[in-house]
Formats: C-alpha cells, sequence, structure tokens
C-alpha cells in the first residue's frame, strides 16, 4: 500500500469510506427502520390499505378516479379532484402549466400528426379549468360559470392585431369557429370566432374577466401536485351532497353526517387545510346501503 | 381561523422550534466537530477504510480527499443504476440509459437532486435505498465538513492544517445525520409514510378499475432527503406524494427537517471562533432573509395573481388540499432557501411572481439558510465580501474574525461567487439559442424561459428543484445540467478550502478602534444588502425577460 502514488492510496481510501458508509446507511439503516416500522406501525408502513369483504380496494392515502368505462362521473359517489395522471400511482405527478397558460391550439378538423391520430389540439390550463367547471356545474346542478371563462366552458381570451395601438382585428382564439364569441365587440371592432391552424401569435393577448361568481369551488377545477390527492375541500364535498343523497336515495343529513366524519381538520388547529377523504366516503355510502 | 392566520401561525410555530432547536444542535456539532474522542464504532470504520484519524490535512490534502471521496461517488453511483437490471430489487426495471444515468449520479453527489427520472418507473428499491440514499447521507456530511474546514480557518492561527476529511466525513454522517434520521422516519411513518420492500400491489377500485398501490422504503429515504437537503423524491411527485409526505404534520416535520440542521450551524460556527455573538450575527442574516422570502412566497400565492390563478379563485393548481395553499408557499421558500429542491407543490404552476420568489431564492446562492453546511459557508464568503465592500467604503484594511482580507482572500472569494451566475446565465444563453433545446419548453412565451432559466438556476446552485413542465431527459440537457452541477458544488468548494487554508496560515490581526464590529445590526444590515444587491444586479435582467414580464402586466 505505501508503495502506491499518493493519489491512488487517496482513491482507494475514497472507495473503502463509500463502501462502508453504504453499509451503514444503505443497509443497515434502512433495515433498522423496516423492522422497527412493520412491528410498531405495520398498518401505515404498508400503504394504509383499506379492506372491504377480504380484499384491498385501495389506499386511504392514495386518491380513486370515480368514472366508469368512458370517463363518466358515477353518480352515486363523491368525485375526486382533476388529476394530471388519471390517478395512477405509477405516473404521479402534476400538470405543470402555468398561470397564464391561456392559449388553446384548437384542433383541426380531418388533420392527422405523425402517428395517423386525428389532430386533437391542446387545450391551455385556462381552458382546462373552464371546462372543468362547466362539466361539474352541469353534474351538480349549479352554475358553472367562472371570471375569465365563456359560456361554454373555454377560456375567455382575444387577439388584439395589431399588438400596440388602435384594434383593428380581434379573434376569440378559444373559441373554433361557427362558435359565436362571447362578446359580440372589443372596443369597437367586431370580435371573429377563431379559425382552426391559423397562427395568431402576432397578435396581443387580452383575457376577459366578465363578471361572472363562481360556484364551483377552487379544487374541483384544478389538479393537484401529486395527481394521487386523497382529498377533496369541505366545500366540494357539500356542493356533492345533495346529489348523491338524491342518487342513492339516503337523506341528506346522514349525507353530511358522513362528510363531516370523514373531514380530517387542520393539525393542532393551524397545519395544513381541512380536507375530505373521498375514498373512505364512498366506501361507507357503499356500506350504508349494504 | 383564517387560512391566511393559520398560516402565519403556521410560519410561527416553525421559527419557534428553529430557536429552540438552535442552541442545543449547535453546541453538539460544536462537540462533534471539535471532540477529540474516537466513538469504537467509528475507530473500526477508520480502519475498514485505512486512514488515521489523528492526522491533520493541509488545505490541498483536503480539497483533494473531497473530490476524490466524489469522484468515486459518481463512478459508483453511475455503476449502480448501468447494472440495476442484474441486481436484486430491481422491480423489473431496465438499466437506467447512459445520460439519465450520469446525470443522476452527479445531482445525488452534489447535493442537488435535480430528477431528470420519474422515480416510481425507473429506479429499483435497491438503487434507492443503497445508491441513491447513501448519497443523500454523505454529500450532506461533505458540505458540513467544508464549512467546518473553513470556520477552522478562521479559528486556527500560523497553520497549515485544516482537520481530517474523512473523520469530519463520518462524524458528520454517524452522530448527526443518522440519529435524528432514524427517529424522524419512524416519526413519519407514524404520519402514515411507507417502508417496506413491496412492489406494486394491485387492487381492484370502487369504480371497478385497477390501482397499482406502490411499495418501497420511502420514510427512510424521505427523512434524509430533507434533513440533508437533498430533495430527491422517492416518486416523481416527491413529497407531493401521499406516500412521501402523508399529512398536514408530516409537512410541517418535513419543512422543519429542511431547516433545522442550517439554523443550527451558525451556533457551531460562533463557538468555534470563539465568540457566540459572531454566530448570532450570522443566523440573523440567514433569518431576516428567509422571513422576508417566505412572507413574500406564501403572501404571493395567497394572493393569487394571474389569470388562471383569478378564473380558479385560488393559486391551487399544482397543491394539495390536505397542505393548503399557504403551507405550500411556505414548504417552497424553505426548499429554495436551502439547497433542498424537495417540493409539495409544483412551482410550475404558481403564480408567476409567487414562482420567481422560489428561484430568486436560489439566484441569492442560497445562503439564507442555505444548505447543510453549504449554506454557512456561502455566507461567510459573503461576510467575507462585506468587510471588504465596507474597507472599500473608509479606506482600511479589511478585517473579518481577527483575520485580514488581503488579494488572495478576496480573489477567492469573488471567484465563488461569480461561479454560479456564469454557469446560470451562459447555460440559459446556450439552451436558448437552440431551437431543439427551446422544444423542450412545455409552457411558452416568458413562462417558457422561466422554465429554462429555473432549470439551470437549481443545477448550479444544487438545488434540485424545477420548473417540472420542462422536458430535461434528453441527452443535451442531461449532459449540460449535469455539467453546470459539478462545477457548481466543486469549483466552490475548492475555492472555499483554499480560502481557509490561506486564512489559517494568518497570524491574529488585534482588533482595533477601526476594526469594522461584524456582530451588530449595523453588520447584519450590511450583509443583507451586499447579498440582495450583488444578486439582484446579476440576475435582473434575465428575471425582467421570464417572470417578472409575466407577473407585471
Amino acid at each position: 500500500m505505501e508503495r502506491l502514488p499518493s493519489w491512488i492510496r487517496q482513491h482507494l481510501a475514497a472507495l473503502r469510506a463509500l463502501l462502508v458508509l453504504t453499509l451503514v446507511t444503505g443497509a443497515i439503516y434502512p433495515l433498522l427502520v423496516t423492522g422497527v416500522a412493520q412491528a410498531v406501525l405495520g398498518g401505515n408502513a404498508n400503504g394504509s390499505l383499506l379492506r372491504e369483504d377480504g380484499t384491498d380496494v385501495g389506499s386511504a392515502l392514495i386518491g380513486q378516479s370515480f368514472t366508469d368505462e368512458d370517463g363518466a362521473p358515477i353518480r352515486t359517489y363523491f368525485q375526486s379532484r382533476p388529476s394530471a395522471g388519471g390517478y395512477d400511482p405509477l405516473a404521479s405527478g402534476a400538470s405543470n402549466l402555468g398561470p397564464e397558460d391561456v392559449l388553446d391550439t384548437l384542433p383541426v378538423p380531418g388533420a392527422k400528426d405523425d402517428e395517423g391520430n386525428p389532430d386533437t389540439g391542446r387545450q391551455s390550463l385556462l381552458t382546462q379549468v373552464c371546462a372543468r367547471s362547466k362539466a361539474v356545474g352541469e353534474l351538480e346542478g349549479v352554475s358553472g360559470a367562472r371570471p375569465y371563462c365563456t359560456a361554454d366552458g373555454v377560456g375567455a381570451v382575444l387577439k388584439v392585431f395589431p399588438a400596440a395601438g388602435a384594434p383593428a382585428r380581434v379573434v376569440s382564439v378559444n373559441q373554433a369557429c361557427p362558435a359565436a364569441p362571447f362578446v359580440a365587440a372589443y372596443q369597437g371592432v367586431k370580435v371573429e370566432c377563431g379559425k382552426p391552424g391559423e397562427d395568431y401569435s402576432a397578435g396581443r393577448t387580452v383575457p376577459v374577466r366578465g363578471d361572472a361568481r363562481a360556484v364551483v369551488p377552487p379544487d374541483a377545477v384544478t389538479a393537484s401536485g401529486s395527481g394521487l390527492d386523497p382529498h377533496i375541500s369541505v366545500a366540494y364535498a357539500e356542493l356533492q351532497a345533495p346529489r348523491v343523497a338524491r342518487e342513492r336515495g339516503l337523506g341528506l343529513d346522514a349525507v353530511r353526517a358522513l362528510i363531516g366524519r370523514h373531514t380530517t381538520g387542520r393539525a393542532l388547529g393551524f397545519m395544513g387545510e381541512p380536507a375530505v377523504n373521498v375514498l373512505e366516503l364512498n366506501l361507507d355510502l357503499d356500506r350504508l346501503k349494504g | 381561523m383564517s387560512p391566511t392566520t393559520a398560516g402565519i401561525v403556521f410560519v410561527a410555530s416553525l421559527v419557534v422550534a428553529l430557536v429552540l432547536t438552535h442552541r442545543p444542535l449547535g453546541d453538539y456539532m460544536y462537540r462533534v466537530y471539535t471532540g477529540t474522542r474516537h466513538l469504537a464504532f467509528e475507530r473500526v470504520i477508520y480502519r475498514l477504510i485505512g486512514v488515521r484519524p489523528d492526522t491533520e490535512q493541509r488545505w490541498s490534502v483536503y480539497a483533494r480527499n473531497v473530490l476524490a471521496f466524489s469522484a468515486v461517488s459518481i463512478l459508483f453511483l453511475y455503476a449502480f443504476q448501468r447494472l440495476q437490471d442484474r441486481l436484486l430489487l430491481s422491480l423489473g426495471f431496465p438499466a437506467v440509459t447512459g445520460h439519465v444515468a450520469w446525470n443522476t449520479a452527479v445531482s445525488f453527489v452534489t447535493n442537488t437532486n435535480w430528477q431528470a427520472y420519474s422515480g416510481e418507473s425507473t429506479m429499483g428499491h435497491l438503487v434507492q435505498m443503497a445508491g441513491l440514499a447513501v448519497q443523500n447521507f454523505v454529500s450532506a456530511a461533505v458540505g458540513m465538513a467544508v464549512a467546518v474546514a473553513l470556520v477552522r480557518g478562521f479559528a486556527r492561527n500560523r497553520t497549515e492544517t485544516l482537520g481530517n476529511f474523512w473523520v469530519d466525513l463520518v462524524r458528520g454522517t454517524i452522530r448527526v445525520l443518522l440519529p435524528i434520521a432514524f427517529v424522524g422516519a419512524l416519526i413519519l411513518v407514524a404520519g402514515g409514510v411507507i417502508q417496506n420492500f413491496s412492489g406494486v400491489h394491485e387492487v381492484t377500485t370502487l369504480a371497478g378499475g385497477t390501482q397499482g398501490i406502490t411499495g418501497g422504503p420511502v420514510a427512510s429515504q424521505e427523512v434524509i432527503k430533507e434533513l440533508g437537503n437533498n430533495g430527491g423524491g422517492f416518486y416523481n411527485a416527491n413529497s407531493a406524494h401521499p406516500f412521501e409526505n402523508a399529512a398536514s404534520w408530516t409537512n410541517w416535520l418535513e419543512i422543519f427537517l429542511i431547516l433545522v440542521l442550517p439554523f443550527a450551524l451558525p451556533r457551531t460556527f460562533g463557538r468555534m471562533v470563539g465568540d457566540r455573538r459572531q454566530g448570532y450575527a450570522i443566523v440573523a442574516i440567514m433569518g431576516v432573509l428567509a422571513l422576508a422570502s417566505v412572507a413574500l412566497v406564501t403572501g404571493l400565492e395567497i394572493a393569487h395573481h394571474g389569470t388562471v390563478p383569478q378564473a380558479v379563485g385560488a393559486a391551487l393548481e399544482g397543491k394539495e388540499i390536505r397542505f393548503g395553499v399557504p403551507n405550500s408557499g411556505t414548504f417552497a421558500a424553505a426548499t429554495t432557501l436551502t439547497s433542498t429542491g424537495a417540493v409539495d407543490s409544483f412551482h410550475d404552476s404558481f403564480t408567476a411572481l409567487g414562482g420567481m420568489m422560489t428561484m430568486f431564492n436560489m439566484m441569492l446562492g442560497e445562503v439564507a439558510p442555505g444548505g447543510v453546511g453549504a449554506g454557512l459557508y456561502g455566507m461567510l464568503v459573503l461576510a467575507v465580501i462585506t468587510v471588504f465592500v465596507a474597507g472599500l467604503m473608509v479606506g482600511r484594511t479589511p478585517e473579518y474574525l481577527g483575520k485580514k482580507i488581503g488579494a488572495r482572500e478576496i480573489k477567492l472569494a469573488s471567484l465563488y461567487f461569480l461561479t454560479t451566475p456564469a454557469l446560470v446565465l451562459v447555460g440559459t444563453a446556450l439552451a436558448m439559442a437552440s431551437p431543439e433545446q427551446r422544444a423542450s419548453m412545455l409552457n411558452s412565451g416568458p413562462h417558457g424561459l422561466s422554465e429554462v432559466l429555473y432549470a439551470f438556476t437549481s443545477a448550479s446552485n444544487n438545488n434540485g428543484s424545477a420548473f417540472a413542465g420542462i422536458t430535461v431527459n434528453t441527452p443535451w440537457y442531461d449532459t449540460a445540467l449535469g455539467l453546470c452541477m459539478a462545477f457548481g458544488r466543486f469549483l466552490p468548494i475548492v475555492f472555499v478550502l483554499g480560502l481557509a487554508g490561506s486564512l489559517a496560515r494568518q497570524a491574529p490581526v488585534p482588533a482595533s478602534a477601526g476594526t469594522l464590529p461584524t456582530h451588530r445590526p449595523q453588520f447584519v444590515g450590511m450583509v443583507v444588502g451586499v447579498t440582495i444587491i450583488v444578486v439582484g444586479l446579476t440576475f435582473l435582467p434575465a428575471l425582467a425577460l421570464g417572470p417578472l414580464a409575466e407577473g407585471i402586466q
């Protein structure tokens, strides 16, 4: 050893240090934690699984989508939040769309992509929010209107030409022709509908707030960070309660009592936000029926 | 209680907890790094490594050992990922592709934990546990070792030596990180974080579909990822994933773990230089900057400016219900003020200005309180620059803690603070100049630039969080960001150790009437000013094109 050049000795020491510390922090430590956790807190350590009639139906911590094969909401169940990954634990994550993502790419009818699939365009985050709000409003029998949204459920966004100065041409870019634009005129100029495939990028982007007030709660129209959010807000649960009660032939009070039972308040009164566990709530609803 | 009030109490409770742990933990680390006795267990380790723990090293030897250890670690981790399909517990995943394996190896060894891969669909349990999580421990211990070496440079006189890297590495791992991690992991399991070795468990959902419930040794990795300011998630969704961060109070605990060591190290520093007031001054600088930033990020998210947040009625896109908006903002500030980069909500969907603040936090050089160890040495270099600036104003030779700041010292300090801006701005410019790399942006317009700027800021500052819409698992980005991480970590470390060596060599200068006191509020204010101005001037043009253009309309 002593005969080796010093830089080789240094790297050998480094390798040995890494192997020893790998043994300590990469094997002994996690195995010890696993042993203690499994012995003392086995249910938690194994994923807080929920069992029904002897089979696992999911985890209390992992959200599920309560939709049928076509993706339509099952009306007897409380609905979860939108998810960027469709509640697939193998694809956790968020949409990552920004706060000013307001311009759709309208699908061009008849056009195909490289793989021969029909062109589906791209929905901006704003249009996703508007479309979800409209759909939830229809499902729950309330208004789905929101600020910055058109009545047909897309982002209320104008492109104004030229980009600076008095407008000469105005297009409601997210409303594909032949839709009627959400406003007839902007500063005296007639508003056109959006033509799929046309490039409007040179214009100035003007989102139009409108005077709508949202009834559908924020969590019903936004995707979570994990894509697996097991919770909805109390407001969203309250909004869904009458529909679920009606579909199941239950009293509204009984459903509300169940919501209360599955609401976790803020820890110690100040950490986080009150949250309703959707899977546990729906499981309990199924048990009521039986 | 309104959400805003609860959010303020949440921050206040974290401050109280950090104040309570500052002294005992700082004193404990002082004893760890200055004690002369070795534990029996540690003696065994030194024998296995083949080093003599009582020999002292010159700065150049110390630096070479840091670099040798890191180089070996990168090669080992690269090989580990490339061979994972032939090892146990691979869950059937194939070998990690070359460019992703390189990027990930550099990422974890440099304490960055930038992730170009999705954890649940790329890495088997063995690579996570015995490869990635090991670096979570040792890269943090390396950061603390370098910080301690710099502090010894200030504390020692007329000596060539700075301590023994292997002793600092082993003690930091065994005596500081491991005990806290072990207890913390079990507390996280109590909150619902998983800890097992299962593969994917298929269940039939209520709606009749199937869902694959994942397994893994998550808690043991989660705790050190926060404590060591690493941030690499077991899952793609990182600390937003319920299996990593199950409840509102585990969220509090994870933020606390992120901040606890960086805020305690100034106490260790004050004890080692024999003047606790110097430590209080440093922690005050960190605290002022951190509180201001937490208030801004959290406040901007609660205010939810911007078209989509206004349409929604809250900045809730990319955030979890159980944490809520205010606590998510606090986590985002904590993770970017340190070198952590774990996320419990997705910064790409933050309001334009809230997202900019997370970027600005990293651009500060991660000094408030900064990464484990890295924050302390960054802040001490800033203090050196501040006394230099102050010395220029009054025409005196600057000195700090009784050491003259001469030409050699200020050159090393300046190089330290030029490295990351150069990497960030040159890297971003190269990416934006190429149509192929621009195509990686998910969002268009100013937000697209923000995604690229964020990526290079995060990599060069060894943070690891992302505006995650950007597609970075391409050979170009993997290579470029890997180089940024490596240079952003090791160049500053060499400069810091060089600075430490030249400080330790000096004889102390007795304090005179002309010495600038460095423990008073005046000095705290000056360092805060220098930090913000140095950063503001460097990055303001880039920020103006990205988040500022987006947020101010």
